[in-house]
């Protein structure tokens, strides 16, 4: 894929310390990200790679640097306002067990104010891309749903307002092997027909290689490559992210 | 037997006392409700006025009620009658409100809150839309605990003038007159007993 020239997000010496911590949990993390771009953001836990992800719509400001999305620097942005224009997806999925599932879908199209023809045809259509039947699952609780299921409706619910930018914070962490595959295949397919930009938090190498059209692998804070997935298995730029690919080769010997 | 005598000679006596009491146990709790209300939104906007708020109401509640009773009349506005009984009553209160009210809402999924702020409602929204209605349970039962209280508290109201079933007790009390006393607690205890069984029942309707 070609990629845009149009830079949809655009890190500047991005640092972030948490109270009472004596290191940067983001690090001078400073690179551009393409629209239409599907990175991956890989990482073990501590590595600062959902911190990165928790500034882009700021629920977390950063202490030094800057965040430019399309051009407009998020520092003067409400935080509300960001956020209505950003998807947003995590793993423990957090739909709200009180209302259906229609309802958690048209949860950001409701605080747009949209008209309700336009809602229900909206829920309906993002229903289907996420694939599930309309008329079997709209009227449940999310209790009634499995794991996987919750989850794609966590998905539709993200996408209701059609954002440029998508935000997912290890969304399939939860999920087991087979319905985790199955929902990698999906989301590929939903971000290939989009043109959206996704940024997808994992520490299973495997998925941030798969799904990512180019991939951030962070330790300690820092960026240690950012670049495409064959580039990162051939020239690893330096010892970490060559432990992580002999890791994950280690693991193959065992087929 | 004499009881039940008493209680065909009196019944007059009796149902106003009865009646008396529960219009002044709903009128604070109605005022209980509302105040605590504002204060626990107040309390989500500013998380230290909240713990305040907790630790005062905590030692008001900690004040014997007939010294708070004493304590009152003096204040301007205040002096004997119902109007102070109210008053001690919704400050009373507001401990048990406040603690189950902020408790509940800050009791929801930190997942379900953060997906939320990440979808971008606003504070006012979160609490509204989403804390309010998964605390229910939590806030009925402050406002249950609260009832039963005042219910029982309301009973030394009489001691400030307020009537209502404690002047049962009061009176009979000076007049030696045992009967009264007897139909005061019985008063009192049934109906702080029936109202919590019902509020109890209808508790476990709310999911």
């Amino acid at each position: 894929m070609m990629p845009s020239t149009t830079v949809a997000i655009e890190y500047q010496h991005v640092c972030k310390r948490f109270n009472g911590a004596n290191y940067n949990a983001v690090n001078d993390v400073d690179l551009r990200i393409y629209e239409g771009e599907f990175i991956t953001i890989l990482g073990s836990s501590g590595s600062g790679k959902t911190t990165l992800l928790k500034m882009t719509n700021r629920l977390l400001d950063p202490d030094s640097g800057d965040i430019i999305l399309f051009g407009e620097n998020i520092r003067d942005v409400d935080p509300v306002l960001v956020r209505r224009r950003i998807g947003y997806a995590i793993q423990q999925v957090g739909l709200f067990p009180h209302m259906t599932i229609a309802e958690n879908i048209a949860t950001v199209p409701k605080l747009l104010k949209w008209d309700k023809m336009r809602i229900d045809d909206r829920v309906r259509e993002l229903t289907v891309l996420v694939g599930l039947e309309p008329d079997e699952f709209l009227t449940r609780y999310p209790a009634q749903l499995s794991g996987g299921q919750q989850q794609r409706v966590g998905l539709a619910r993200a996408l209701a307002i059609d954002p440029k930018i998508m935000l997912l914070d290890e969304p399939f962490g939860a999920i087991d092997a087979i319905n985790r595959l199955n929902l990698q295949d999906e989301l590929k397919r939903i971000h290939g027909g989009l043109k959206k930009t996704f940024l997808f938090v994992t520490h299973d190498i495997n998925e941030a290689l798969k799904l990512g059209t180019r991939v951030i692998v962070m330790n300690e804070g820092r960026v240690c490559q950012f670049d495409t997935p064959e580039n990162i298995v051939k020239n690893p730029t330096d010892g970490f992210v060559e432990s992580l690919i002999r890791s994950c080769r280690e693991q193959e010997r065992f087929w | 037997m004499e009881l039940i005598q008493f209680a065909q000679r009196n019944h007059g006596l009796l149902l106003r006392a009865l009646s008396e009491h529960i219009q002044m146990v709903l009128i604070a709790l109605i005022l209980s409700v509302l105040l605590a209300g504002v204060l626990t939104i107040v309390a989500m906007f500013y998380k230290r006025v909240g713990t305040f708020l907790t630790y005062i109401f905590s030692i008001v509640y900690s004040i014997p009620s007939i010294a708070l009773f004493a304590l009152m009349i003096p204040l301007p506005g205040m002096g004997l009658g119902r109007n102070t009984a109210i008053a001690v009553l919704v400050l009373y209160n507001q401990f048990m409100l406040l603690r189950n009210f902020i408790t509940g809402l800050n009791g929801v999924d930190p997942a379900i809150v953060e997906a939320a702020t990440g979808m971008g409602m606003t504070k006012a929204q979160l609490i509204y839309k989403v804390r309010v209605p998964l605390s229910l349970k939590p806030i009925f039962v402050g406002i249950r605990l609260a009832l039963v209280s005042t219910i029982a508290i309301a009973i030394i109201a009489a001691f400030i003038g307020a009537g209502g079933i404690g002047l049962l007790v009061t009176i009979g009390l000076e007049t030696g007159n045992d009967n009264r006393i007897l139909w005061g607690v019985i008063l009192a205890a049934g109906l702080g007993i029936i109202t919590n069984a019902a509020l109890v029942w209808v508790e476990r309707k709310i999911k």
